[in-house]
């Protein structure tokens, strides 16, 4: 990158860098996100300032498009005079924001970017090495299997035309061997980092749907993040309220439940978990726990403090927890676990107020890199 | 990044190719500037094109905001930019690096078919640094030892030279705040200005002097008929109304080069007038090119078309040609592609002047079988598309040639915003209605017509602007900050007279706020 393009980039930078949070903000706060993501693909923004002029208003402006339908139906694009990237060099209006899908590693590699989050330092069980096939070739020989259909296409059509032997009236191709192409692999060494997350979340009934929802968004990041860091990242949901149940990923962002709470309920579970299924020498253990922080007694709480202490902070890399904002809770678990934890870094806690600061509250849990 | 003009960087193979091509594309009648081709690797790609072809412009940071999204694009794989040519003489054109040499091939024949373009296309004369002011009859035919000045690639760089002086002096910060200033008024600029004498001198009257009405012509005798006394009167009062009217004011007639206006009356600093006057510039430089996209691509995609499937391609290169050529066309999502648009239109062209398909005989026949096998056999396609080529633009090429059948056989509707739906919906397929909104949307660029109706509005130096409205609003937002940006350089209360909802507003900027009101006190 020349002198000249590297100064304004990075002016744009400095430009977005006071507005790009916001703009971040916004886009990770809308529920949305997890909606439209298909094929493990999500569509990000990339920012873009634009220059005000006098414009025609969106909506009432319209265009002319090309192709199938009937009168009423959508079309497909929003606007018809997309510009594409080729040809002259023009002065295009840039779109306010243009969206584009990129895979899960991307966004959480954005994300990390964004919020400046360190990568993990994992805690050093890279004894175990595993070899993963990445198919990015092609070649000429190879099991009928991976047999490349569309390079075997073009390489026979492409030998006819060349032979002469190609009749466009009757456009019939017939593969021979040497027109195979086959898709190769490359063998990719990693180390294996075992991960686990385990979700525990409070569904009394003064979590209401707007807690909920904040809790499935920030652990859509916080899986997304984690899942980069960690090949094999496994997750365990567990609800509770007075009692507590391991559920599926469905149930535990769906239940509604009445009643009191008892987050000790969810603690000794969690631990009983650990102890079952993941030893702490082989397992780098995230427990994520969310609350509107009203617990049961004062007496509960004292019981939760001595299971982090006793059982749990000794085996994870770190416990979270998340409290959010609801108009019934008292507020005052996390007060009790900064009191009792003050001086201890694997206890990481953040207060959730509302959508808005949900990325903050990533940064809050994932900002140390443990 | 130095780019030298010479070609010594190109490969020896690619050398040979462009030679061959361009010997071709001048058997076919191409007429085109000379084409300097120069090998690119991507970043250095996105980064010229993030200056808009240009290797060296004045810094700002929307041509970093362009490189991020270029670069983006690229890395994650959703777009890259397969050529690039500028309007220039010569012409430099930009290769891929690391492209297959089907590719390049494609590349360079689309490039000629611009570089024609640029060089006959009567829209483009505009961009002649020798021309003169203005060119009123851009259509009179030039000599062939027609070579213009274009050396527009010195004039951005040297453009940029006065910039970075300017900042050297004033700081980066203030600069570009200017500039963001100036280019919130960029697109207020008038496409017409470059082929018509807009402003005549007037001759300053010292004395009223009588006001002459113009007569028809007339048989003595029926003079009294032909011009009636109180007409003639009535006539003679409307031009004194109109000439009191017009005294004292200024601009004398509304103004649509609002850029120039300012320049020339605005309370500006020498740098910031500099910087306003460049922006200008290259507004009317890129003008020509977005006035003819679809003709320009269209053109340039028949002629790669032409050029690689006749000669240039040989038979291993003929399906990695197709399939790229089927990338550059296709139409999907309901987006009206350009490219595909323009070239679709020269080729219906050709082929109805190959069969004689026009004039009185061809528009007054009803009978169907007969239109479908109608052919004279005139041959008169190619001579054709060639003059169309130099003397329409978009506006003028799609009025005159986009007919009900090619709208028809290519699927053309027109859509608008569903508020029930809250969506984009396909609201005809009327021909009359796709063809208007098209026309609609290409008309002054798409922009908004706006002009300077008076500098000393309420005779209190306020800035009158005239909205002349078209049947659709102004983005209200966008309007109130453009006020703002007006206001920084004409350092008095602005005002816009615009319609919203079907009824008149002001809306004016003082320097501390911003208000609207319905009618003007």
């Amino acid at each position: 990158m020349s002198l000249k393009i590297d100064q304004d980039h990075s002016r744009f930078r400095g430009i977005v860098r006071g507005k790009i949070r916001q703009n971040l903000r916004r886009y990770i706060s809308q529920g949305e996100l997890i909606g439209r993501k298909g094929k493990d693909l999500v569509s990000i923004p990339i920012p873009q300032i634009d220059i005000p002029r006098f414009v025609y208003g969106d909506k009432q402006r319209g265009g002319v498009g090309q192709g199938k339908g009937d009168v009423g139906d959508a079309v497909g694009g929003q606007e018809a005079d997309g510009d594409d990237g080729q040809g002259q060099a023009g002065q295009d209006a840039g779109s306010h924001v243009l969206e584009v899908d990129v895979t899960l590693d991307e966004l959480a590699d954005i994300l990390g970017e964004e919020l400046e989050l360190p990568a993990i330092e994992n805690k050093g069980k890279n004894r175990i090495v595993a070899a993963k096939d990445r198919y990015t070739g092609i070649r000429r020989v190879g099991p009928d299997s991976l047999k490349h259909f569309k390079r075997t296409y073009k390489e026979a059509l492409r030998r006819s035309v060349a032979s002469g032997v190609y009749n466009p009236k009757d456009p019939i191709i017939v593969p021979q061997h040497d027109d195979r192409r086959f898709r190769s692999w490359k063998e990719d060494v990693e180390p294996v980092a075992n991960a686990v997350i385990i979700y525990m979340m409070d569904v009394s009934g003064s979590m209401g749907d707007e807690q909920k929802e904040i809790v499935r968004i920030e652990s859509f990041w916080i899986d997304t993040w984690l899942r980069r860091q960690y090949q094999g990242l496994e997750s365990r949901y567990i609800i509770h309220d007075a009692v507590a149940r391991e559920v599926d990923r469905d149930t535990f962002f769906k239940t509604r439940e009445s009643g009191g709470t008892m987050i000790s309920s969810a603690y000794k579970l969690c631990s009983q978990l650990i102890n079952q299924h993941y030893p702490s020498t082989e397992w780098n253990i995230y427990p994520f726990h969310f609350s509107d922080g009203d617990n049961w007694s004062m007496d509960d709480t004292l019981s939760c403090i001595e299971l982090l202490k006793q059982d749990i902070l000794t085996r994870v890399n770190m416990f979270a927890y998340g409290q959010v904002e609801s108009p019934y809770g008292s507020g005052q678990f996390v007060k009790d676990l900064r009191e009792h934890f003050a001086e201890d870094e694997r206890v990481v806690t953040s207060e959730i107020r509302d959508r808005d600061a949900i990325v903050s509250s990533i940064k809050e849990f994932l900002g140390k890199g443990k | 990044m130095a780019l030298s003009p010479n070609q010594a960087d190109l490969p020896r193979y690619l050398l040979v190719e462009q030679e061959k091509i361009e010997a071709v594309g001048r058997r076919y009648g191409l007429d085109f500037f000379p084409v300097v081709f120069q090998m690119l690797s991507y970043d250095q790609m996105n980064e010229i094109a993030a200056y808009g072809g240009f290797p060296n412009r004045y810094p700002h940071w929307r041509f970093g905001m362009e490189y991020e999204r270029l670069s983006k694009s690229y890395e994650y794989g959703l777009s890259k930019i397969y050529e690039m040519v500028i309007n220039n003489n010569p012409s430099y054109a930009y290769l891929l690096e690391g492209n297959s040499l089907t590719d390049q091939k494609l590349v360079m024949c689309h490039v000629l078919g611009h570089v024609d373009f640029f060089k006959n296309n009567f829209s483009f004369r505009s961009t002649d640094l020798d021309a003169g002011e203005p060119i009123t009859d851009p259509v009179r035919r030039r000599g062939s030892d027609y070579d213009p000045n274009r050396r527009w690639i010195d004039k951005m760089a040297n453009h940029g030279a006065a910039v970075r002086r300017i900042v050297d002096r004033y700081g980066i910060g203030r600069v570009e705040q200017f500039i963001d200033t100036c280019l919130s008024l960029e697109n207020l600029v008038d496409p017409w200005s470059r082929f018509v004498r807009r402003r005549r001198e007037e001759k300053v009257e010292e004395e009223p002097t009588a006001v002459e009405v113009p007569r028809l012509k007339s048989k003595d005798y029926m003079e009294e008929f032909i011009n009636p006394e109180e007409y003639i009167e009535e006539q003679r009062k409307k031009i004194e109304e109109a000439r009191d009217k017009k005294k004292g004011r200024h601009p004398a007639s509304r103004e649509q080069d609002v850029l120039l206006f300012l320049i020339e009356n605005a309370p500006l600093e020498r740098w910031e007038r500099a910087i306003l006057s460049i922006v200008r510039d290259e507004a009317y430089y890129f003008a020509p090119q977005m006035e003819t996209k679809v003709m320009n691509e269209g053109w340039a995609s028949y002629w790669h078309s032409k050029l690689m499937t006749s000669e240039v391609c040989d038979w291993s290169d003929i399906v990695d040609y197709a399939e790229n050529n089927a990338g550059v066309m296709v139409t999907s999502g309901g987006r009206l592609n350009p490219y595909k648009l323009g070239v679709e239109l020269f080729r219906s062209i050709e082929e109805r002047w190959n069969r004689g398909q026009f004039g009185p005989e061809w528009e007054d026949c009803n009978d169907l079988d007969q239109k479908k096998h109608w052919d004279l056999r005139l041959g008169l396609g190619q001579q054709k598309i060639f003059e169309v080529r130099a003397l329409y633009n978009d506006v003028t090429f799609i009025d005159e040639f986009l007919t009900e059948d090619f709208a028809l056989e290519h699927k053309l509707f027109s859509f608008g915003w569903s508020n029930r739906n809250e969506r984009f919906e396909i609201d005809s397929r009327e021909f009359k209605t796709v063809k208007e909104r098209l026309l609609g949307q290409l008309t002054n660029f798409g922009n908004p017509f706006i002009y300077v109706e008076d500098s000393n509005f309420e005779n209190r130096g306020e800035l009158l602007l005239l909205h002349d409205h078209r049947g659709v609003d102004l983005r209200s937002d966008y309007a109130n900050e453009t006020l703002t940006a007006l206001e920084r350089i004409w350092r008095r209360p602005v005002n816009l007279s615009t319609l919203a909802d079907g009824k008149k507003v002001f809306l004016k900027y003082d320097g501390k706020e911003h208000s609207s009101r319905a009618e003007a006190p």
